[in-house]
């Protein structure tokens, strides 16, 4: 989960919602830590046990499983008991704005399923700067002008990647790299309800696409049918866009100059690295840390922002671009270069200052993971100790959809 | 067992042979031959009794990719006919033991002890045999599903159940030579409600005739499945207990198609009531002149699948389930979590039965009473769903209460087999029963009006009219995510 460690006053507390929960009791015999517990009415959870580790999430055949409030007190077990229906989320105004990295529910378990790669509870890196989370909500969203929207990926080719530039005129809405923002396309869903908040991360260094011009850009892939990302990619200059955000308060670039950030990414997944990249590139060009990137895409094509790269300076940046599709060569992803540069990987592994962070496609989730295990095994050292203790000192984070 | 290969350990599922598994199965050529043999049957079967009219639908499908909790549940579109069945155990416990009965402390069990060969068998047969059963009670149900959300749910169901019959056909071929090997092909022989070879257990021949009945089985006769899987999860047979660990996990989601749907059911008739204005829930004609079920209706409906799931549990006392029990083969729910000696050579149970022509309590030897025991418990863990359901009524204010009917009401097996009782509990003359039975239990006029209410509604996020939608999508999808992609049916 996107567990903070209690923070000033203000925790996360994990609840089930006893009007979808059918007592099937998975949940209780799946927590490793006794943390879920019940009686003949309800399934509750200890707020003293749960580590937020999140194995109880996928086994609940309900959804039931999956609601989180942000709280001041804590409900006790016996208050949980009693309950036939969740409580709301109290209004908790401004103050609770930093503890988490989100308050709606649907916000939460967008951004909990993509960092659940990372497998366990998670730590921004400790030169991070503290982000603000939060700021607008369905109840109240920001109002962003589209400022730009222009294809980045060649005509004809099948992926249709766009780069749109929001701008939000005389509203705070400050961001980390490395965030996400919310948009929620409008009209109904043929049910009558409300579109659901899509989430994208963005591309543009925190002081804005363009320096202080208090605007953000994203980087969306048009996705067939999809409602959220065609009204995105459809976008005209000049029209208003609702927001909610900004969300995410772990996957964050480190401000120490000495950090190595290892980026690894294909398609959209770029994004974030993108502002990491700005930011390093804006405010200290000659950092003594190095950045690597790792990025995979079927053709040079198809690669977001392929002909920007080719002008960051190497000393900067060390990219590999890497491609699966390019006729006549040999089908090459992003896991395969990692093992053809292992002595780098190796050494940069070692290296306490080294961050490493992994955003895409959840299908990429597994192979980059056996990659970076054998450029261990091959050099004497343990993914499966190493990884843990990168995760809980901030240093290896994931962001997968 | 070869439990103990890494692929077991770590929970990984192996999908390099034609059966995915976790049993390091490309290591046991025989076993793999032999599943690679019943395998064509097996497809055979599904696609002449499993759902109709829909194998080449695209369905939003769960599949399990490994059995520890953040792999087992994956979502992604699948055609039924190929869906990967595989078979997935639990993860071993090097440690375990045999946690009750006469062999009580010894270590678990990893190979068949030759004395209980037969009655392990038996066991397994009758668990396995339920499986299938209930794939082609549900074949025709797709056709009138309310909703896509439903139909994606029933098709789960139905995979699922599809798989826990791999699971118990892998224990017959592994553990059980010839003989497991024919009762396993008998699986795949016998037809629910089928004249000359019909499936072994009673409430496995009746028809699923609406989809009201399918919510009503997944709660009342797939719960008695949980309680045998669980009671089996505690056998001393180490690979039995692991398999049906796994099989819970599962079996869960049955649980939840089953008191949601029956709950939604509900929810949307006070709906509908409170809108028309109807506060008396007996008005049925008005009711029913609304396009939904009823209340009392609904009531019949859960005191016939709630009688029949009760048969399933057998004779009240019963020398087999002591027998089953003291040998150390199956359990009594949750068994370690009970305090007790968990050898009951000396203990007595209460157990309801006839006594000069009055229903009372006896104390039997709780041996003997494994099946009472159980049968309580699972009426126990009943009450909790319907006391949900009744929840939505008080919500709606509505002045109605649904009740789980007498355990001597409408019983074909065990002590009340012979006698008439009321839902109350009242014993009744045969002339008594035939004249309020169709006040109990769903007349033909009520099974009629059910059917005509049957129709299908597959835009997506939209549902038929006697039926809510639910509060939330299966993996968090939106309300008019398109759960079936039925054109390709």
């Amino acid at each position: 989960m996107t567990a903070q460690p209690a923070q000033g006053e203000f925790r996360k507390q994990h609840l089930i919602d006893p009007e979808i929960c059918i007592r099937c009791n998975t949940c209780e015999a799946t927590c490793p830590v006794n943390a879920i517990t019940h009686d003949a009415n309800n399934y509750v959870v200890d707020v003293e046990k749960c580590n937020f580790c999140l194995d109880c999430i996928a086994p609940c055949p309900t959804g039931s499983i999956d609601n989180w409030r942000v709280i001041k007190e804590a409900y006790s077990l016996e208050e949980q008991l009693s309950w036939t229906e969740l409580p709301k989320q109290e209004e908790l105004g401004d103050a609770a704005i930093d503890t988490v990295q989100a308050v709606d529910d649907d916000v939460v378990r967008m951004l909990d399923g993509a960092h659940a790669g990372a497998g366990g509870k998670l730590v921004p890196p400790a030169s991070a700067s503290k982000p603000a989370v939060n700021l607008y909500r369905r109840d109240k969203m920001a109002v962003a002008t589209v400022q730009g929207n222009f294809r980045i990926t060649a005509p004809g080719t099948e992926s249709d990647i766009h780069h749109i530039v929001l701008g939000f005129g005389e509203q705070v809405f400050p961001v980390l790299e490395g965030q996400s923002i919310g948009i929620v396309p409008p009209g109904t869903r043929s049910d009558g309800k409300p579109h659901d908040i899509r989430l994208y991360s963005i591309a543009s260094a925190r002081d804005g696409e363009k320096r202080n011009a208090n605007n953000v850009s994203l980087t969306i892939k048009r996705v067939k049918d999809g409602i959220g990302s065609n009204y995105m990619c459809d976008l005209k200059v000049g029209e208003k866009v609702e927001v909610t955000g900004p969300f995410g308060a772990t996957f964050l670039m480190p401000n120490d100059a000495n950090a190595n950030i290892v980026m690894i990414c294909t398609g959209t997944g770029s994004a974030p690295f993108r502002a990491f990249t700005e930011r390093r590139r804006r405010a200290m060009a000659n950092a003594p840390g190095r950045m690597i990137m790792f990025f995979g895409a079927r053709t040079p094509q198809e690669l977001p922002y392929f002909g920007p790269l080719q002008k960051v300076p190497r000393t900067l940046l060390e990219s590999h671009l890497v491609f699966s599709r390019i006729p006549g060569a040999d089908k090459e992803y992003v896991q395969d270069r990692i093992r053809t540069e292992s002595k780098t990987i190796a050494a940069l592994l070692t290296d306490l200052n080294t961050h490493v962070y992994i955003c895409g496609l959840k299908g990429m989730e597994a192979g980059v993971e056996e990659a970076l295990a054998d450029v261990c095994r091959k050099h004497g050292q343990d993914w499966a100790a190493l990884k843990p203790t990168m995760r809980s000192s901030g240093r290896y984070h994931v962001e997968t959809y | 067992m070869s439990g103990s290969s890494a692929s077991a350990v770590l929970g990984a599922v192996d999908y390099s042979t034609k059966i995915p598994n976790n049993v390091n199965l490309v290591s046991d050529a025989r076993v793999l031959k032999a599943l690679e043999q019943w395998h064509p049957g097996y497809i055979d079967w599904w696609m002449t009794m499993g759902p109709e009219g829909f194998q080449a639908s695209e369905v939003y499908l769960r599949t399990a990719v490994s059995i520890d909790p953040k792999g087992w549940a994956k979502f992604d579109y699948v055609k039924m006919p190929e869906y990967r069945w595989g078979i997935l155990l639990a993860p071993q416990d090097e440690n375990r033991l045999v946690n009750f009965g006469a062999h009580k402390g010894e270590k678990a069990w990893q190979d068949v002890p030759g004395e209980y060969r037969a009655m392990l068998r038996r066991l397994i047969v009758i668990q396995g045999d339920t499986e299938p059963a209930s794939v082609e009670q549900q074949r025709f149900l797709g056709a009138t599903a309310p909703s896509l959300y439903d139909m994606r749910n029933l098709f789960q169901v139905n995979v699922e159940e599809g798989r826990h019959l791999w699971a118990m056909v892998y224990l017959l071929h592994k553990y059980f030579g010839k003989d497991g090997r024919e009762e396993a092909d008998g699986l795949l022989q016998r037809r629910s409600g089928d004249a000359d070879k019909p499936r072994m257990l009673g409430a496995f021949n009746e028809e699923t005739p609406d989809w009201l009945s399918f919510f009503m089985f997944t709660y009342f006769t797939d719960r008695d499945g949980k309680m045998q899987l669980e009671s089996l999860a505690q056998s001393g047979f180490d690979p039995l207990s692991r398999t049906c660990r796994f099989m819970l996990t599962e079996e869960a989601h049955h649980m939840f198609v089953g008191e949601t749907g029956v709950g939604r059911t509900i929810e949307r008739t006070c709906e509908a009531m409170k809108a028309a204005g109807i506060e008396d829930p007996y008005a049925i004609p008005r009711v029913r002149a609304l396009g939904v079920i009823d209340l009392p209706t609904i009531q019949k409906k859960a005191n016939l699948h709630y009688s029949l799931s009760l048969d399933l549990f057998g004779s009240e006392v019963s020398t087999n389930a002591a027998n089953f029990y003291n040998a150390g083969l199956k359990g009594r729910f949750m068994e370690t979590k009970i305090e007790d000696d968990h050898v009951l050579t000396s203990a007595n149970y209460p157990v309801l039965k006839l006594v000069d022509g009055q229903i009372r309590s006896v104390d039997e030897p709780a041996l003997t009473a494994i099946n009472m025991r159980l049968r309580d418990d699972y009426s126990k863990d009943c009450q909790g769903g319907v006391n949900r359901w009744n929840t939505i009524i008080q919500k709606a204010g509505i002045k109605f209460e649904l009740t789980l009917p007498s355990v001597a009401f409408n019983r074909h097996i065990g002590e009340f087999k012979d006698i008439h009782a009321s839902p109350d509990g009242k014993l009744l003359t045969d002339e008594q029963w035939i004249k309020n039975r169709d006040s109990w239990l769903p007349s033909k006029a009520d099974g009629d009006f059910i059917a005509s209410l049957m129709k299908p509604s597959w835009e997506p996020g939209k549902y038929a009219n006697w039926i809510a939608a639910p509060k939330v999508g299966i993996d968090h999808k939106a309300g008019d995510f398109e759960y079936v992609r039925v054109h390709g049916a």
